[in-house]
């Protein structure tokens, strides 16, 4: 069986001898791995790396994707930047919120679900985008949202 | 005028993710086949004379970047493809990489040869996942097939984060860092990716280069205007009746693109503004839409060709809450490096909060003028500028509405404008667990 280690191993090998160039895929298959960044997913990661858990944290708290707490088995992000905002993005927060019972930013009591409102994520043309365990959906009206949250895999 | 395909040519037909469709049209072919009969010097001169323009927003002639490679420099040389497209308003490269990603790979392969470099990094953003998987496929296919004729392409995922569309940040992410802008001079042409000589290009610009290939930079600069040839793919949004992508020759009226190829204003409402380069460029009134589409003509009016990415932005639409959402944007995504940007970008926010509920006086629509003068020109890289020129933008040409906040003691949409209630990012960094 392959560990983290020799996956990590194999990635480095795409960069140039030194380079650190693999830290972001790194961190990625480490939160794939744990769930999240925690810290011992952080340590792991700097052991692959042979680098430090301060560099890894400081790279991974740089990026909104790494998530440094914990986030539900499933995320629903919705885009509010200008297109969809002009499209009516704040209503599709709200049925979401409505269909989940949280606010976006939170997570369901029972961890499954983290609703997050998000920055472009580039099909302004087809707003209201919503990226459903980071597959895009598309012009997602607020009547829509109920179906996506009991379409998502228990 | 109609629409011209040549970065999508082939799309309505073929399934041009696959390598044999994308060979059964032409690809990999001519174009390729003269690119690398040619030297460095041939293929760079037939570059420059095609007046390709950047397609990321700058606009800096392809050819003439590839001619300021230090190719005497003992180090490799290394061509890095832009594709972490993160523009508001800008869906195009997204596109690109989903439908021809072998068009942006034979791209690669030429500019590559351009500047002898035998390695080249696409950085795609992190959230394109299935582009990424298209792409992905496509390498791997390419590669197997023996095309690459010595070359590694390697597609690198991004992880979010806006500022890694500036080409300095993405360098540093991509050599595994947080994306923070680095110091000009040394330029990426001289010292880029690991201190060596690098190109970095758009995705549009990159997959225009084949056709350039195939049928000559003569024939390519037929099209479009003189000072930016060759088409354009536009991503038009907001409040119009068919947003989407339209491939069209540079010059076309932005009118023609509104209301022909994207229906006009949808709903029946009434045309405001449109920003058109993507969110970061100053905002066009309504007697400003019969300037043509490319770069010289729209610099001319005050604004940029940007992203080629209209935003289309109808009557309901509170200006101030535009600027208030636009902001929020830049400063989320301030990297924080520089001082005027990172602490501007916020003080901005708190003066259009203070604006739209109606506690600014007349004074804070100035000191909002001088806060954005206090961030222009003195921060490393362009983002702190994309702040500030939408927002002065809406500040000066839709004035009476900031004065009637004031003046009303709040918005005077009362509740009614289309941006009504619009939430800033869940920022999921600010309550982590620091580690001791």
């Amino acid at each position: 069986m392959t560990t983290f280690f020799d996956e990590v191993q194999e990635i480095r090998k795409r960069y140039p001898a030194g380079a650190r160039s693999a830290t972001l895929p790194a961190l990625r298959l480490a939160q794939e791995k744990h769930g999240w960044l925690s810290r011992e997913a952080i340590e792991e990661t700097a052991d692959a790396l042979e680098v430090t858990p301060a560099f890894c944290y400081s790279v991974a708290s740089f990026y909104d994707m790494f998530h440094l707490e914990p986030v539900g088995r499933h995320t629903i992000e919705i885009c509010t930047n200008l297109p969809c905002a002009l499209c009516g993005a704040q209503k599709v927060v709200e049925a979401f919120e409505s269909a989940l019972g949280i606010s976006a930013g939170e997570t369901t009591a029972d961890g499954e679900v983290t609703l997050r409102a998000v920055e472009c994520l580039g099909g302004c043309g087809y707003a209201t985008v919503v990226a459903v365990d980071h597959r895009y959906r598309q012009n997602v009206k607020a009547e829509d949202a109920a179906e996506i949250v009991e379409g998502l895999d228990a | 005028m109609p629409e011209q395909k040549v970065l999508l040519a082939g799309t309505d037909k073929h399934d041009l993710t696959k390598l044999a469709e994308y060979q059964a049209i032409g690809g990999y072919g001519k174009g390729l086949e003269r690119a690398r009969a040619m030297t460095s010097e041939e293929l760079i001169d037939e570059l420059q004379r095609a007046t390709l323009r950047g397609r990321g927003g700058a606009g800096f002639p392809m050819g003439r970047k590839a001619s300021l490679i230090d190719r005497k420099s003992s180090k490799p040389k290394y061509l890095v493809v832009n594709a972490d497209e993160s523009e508001p308003g800008a869906f195009k490269d997204r596109q690109v990489m989903a439908e021809v990603p072998h068009r942006l790979i034979e791209g690669c392969l030429i500019a590559a040869h351009a500047i002898e470099s035998t390695s080249v990094f696409i950085y795609i953003r992190g959230e394109y996942l299935t582009e990424y998987e298209i792409l992905q496929g496509a390498v791997d296919e390419a590669r197997a097939a023996g095309l690459f004729g010595g070359v590694e392409i390697t597609v690198h995922r991004g992880a979010g984060a806006y500022i890694c569309g500036e080409e300095t940040a993405l360098l540093e992410s991509l050599e595994g860092k947080r994306g923070q802008p680095r110091p000009r001079p040394p330029f990426p042409p001289i010292q880029g990716l690991y201190y060596a000589p690098t190109q970095i290009n758009n995705v549009c610009t990159i997959a225009t280069v084949p056709t350039i290939l195939t049928i000559g930079a003569e024939e390519f600069a037929k099209t479009g205007v003189p000072s930016s040839p060759g088409t354009a793919i536009f991503s038009i949004s907001g409040n119009v009746v068919r947003p989407g992508n339209y491939e069209l020759p540079l010059g076309t009226p932005m009118r023609e693109l509104i209301y022909e190829h994207a229906g006009g204003i949808a709903n029946g409402r009434e045309l405001k503004a449109v920003i058109p380069g993507g969110s970061s460029v100053p905002a066009l009134t309504p007697d400003q839409i019969d300037v043509p589409l490319d770069y010289d003509s729209l610099g001319a009016i005050g604004t940029f060709f940007g992203a080629a990415s209209l935003i289309v932005v109808d009557d309901r639409c509170c200006m101030v809450q535009l600027a208030l959402r636009s902001t929020k944007f830049y400063a989320h995504e301030s990297c924080g490096k520089c001082t005027p940007c990172r602490v501007g970008t916020r003080w901005m926010v708190q003066i259009l909060e203070s604006i739209e509920n109606g506690t600014a006086t007349r004074a804070d629509l100035d000191l909002l003028d001088s806060v954005g003068d206090n961030i222009l020109g003195k921060v490393l890289c362009a983002l702190g500028e994309f702040a500030v020129y939408p927002v002065a933008s809406y500040l000066h040409k839709w004035r009476d509405e900031f004065v009637a906040h004031v003046e009303q003691g709040g918005c005077p949409f009362h509740g009614s404008s289309s941006l009504e209630g619009i939430l800033a990012p869940s920022d999921q960094h600010a309550h982590a667990e620091v580690l001791v």
